[in-house]
């Protein structure tokens, strides 16, 4: 995990990224204004088939990456102390692997 | 080799400094990246309780009639309008179209205003 997301590898997390969720969201927001899905059973038919899971799965992934990078700029910059630096990085990496589950759950966990 | 200065001048009274209009998008860039963060736990919460059964998906609605919601909406479509119009720029000037001092700052005039344009266009679809 060091090495993965710094320099330019993060550099080039960050545009990748970038583009795919301009993307994505531009694709919702013109199948929302097109084809507005009114109901629980179009919306839910809609964001449940196979390719739209997948795609917004791949969006958060996409977004959860993107603030990662993001995030851990502006904590470099701003927060001093180096242990209470690192003690932030690690909760950012623990609330965004978390919520990283949450969306994973959503599509793809059976619900009791 | 001179002795560093250590009576340096610090100045970082915010209000008199010369924000320079590039200088306005960039921190409002990061700025608006925060927010966006935030905004996120929101985002999957609303996503995962319309998508659970047609009565929580009722609630997701009744959220979204919520005038606090929407003024709420208003400033994330904003922060979300400036983020990415600065991160195209961004991307622009790194294949070097638009790096030049002059072009620069009309993009950035154009990133400020067109994040406010958005938000007053959602500002008339919300409320």
């Amino acid at each position: 995990m060091r090495k993965t997301f710094t320099g330019l590898r993060a550099w080039l997390v960050q545009r990748i990224s970038a583009v795919y969720m301009l993307f994505f969201i531009l694709f919702f927001l013109t199948r929302c204004v097109v084809d507005p899905p009114h109901s629980y059973p179009a919306w839910h038919g809609w964001m449940m088939g196979r390719s739209m899971s997948i795609a917004t799965a791949v969006f958060f992934a996409a977004l959860l990456a993107h603030a990662w990078v993001g995030l851990r700029d502006v904590i470099l910059d701003y927060i001093q102390p180096i242990v209470f630096r690192a003690a932030v990085l690690v909760l950012l990496g623990f609330g965004l692997t978390a919520l990283g589950v949450w969306v994973i759950r959503i599509f793809w966990m059976q619900r009791g | 080799m001179a002795p560093p200065n250590r009576r340096r001048p610090a100045f970082f009274n915010l209000m008199q400094i010369q924000m320079p209009v590039g200088a306005l998008t960039s921190i409002t860039h990061r700025v608006t990246g925060v927010l966006l963060a935030l905004g996120v736990p929101l985002l999957i919460y609303l996503l995962d309780l319309s998508l659970q059964s047609p009565q929580s998906y009722e609630q997701v609605i009744s959220i979204f009639d919520r005038l606090a919601f929407r003024g709420a909406a208003i400033v994330f479509v904003w922060g979300l309008a400036h983020h990415v119009l600065a991160g195209i720029r961004h991307l622009l000037s790194d294949i070097d179209i638009g790096s030049q001092l002059p072009a620069a700052r009309r993009s950035a005039w154009v990133v400020n205003l067109g994040g406010i344009a958005v938000a007053l266009l959602a500002l008339g679809v919300l409320l």
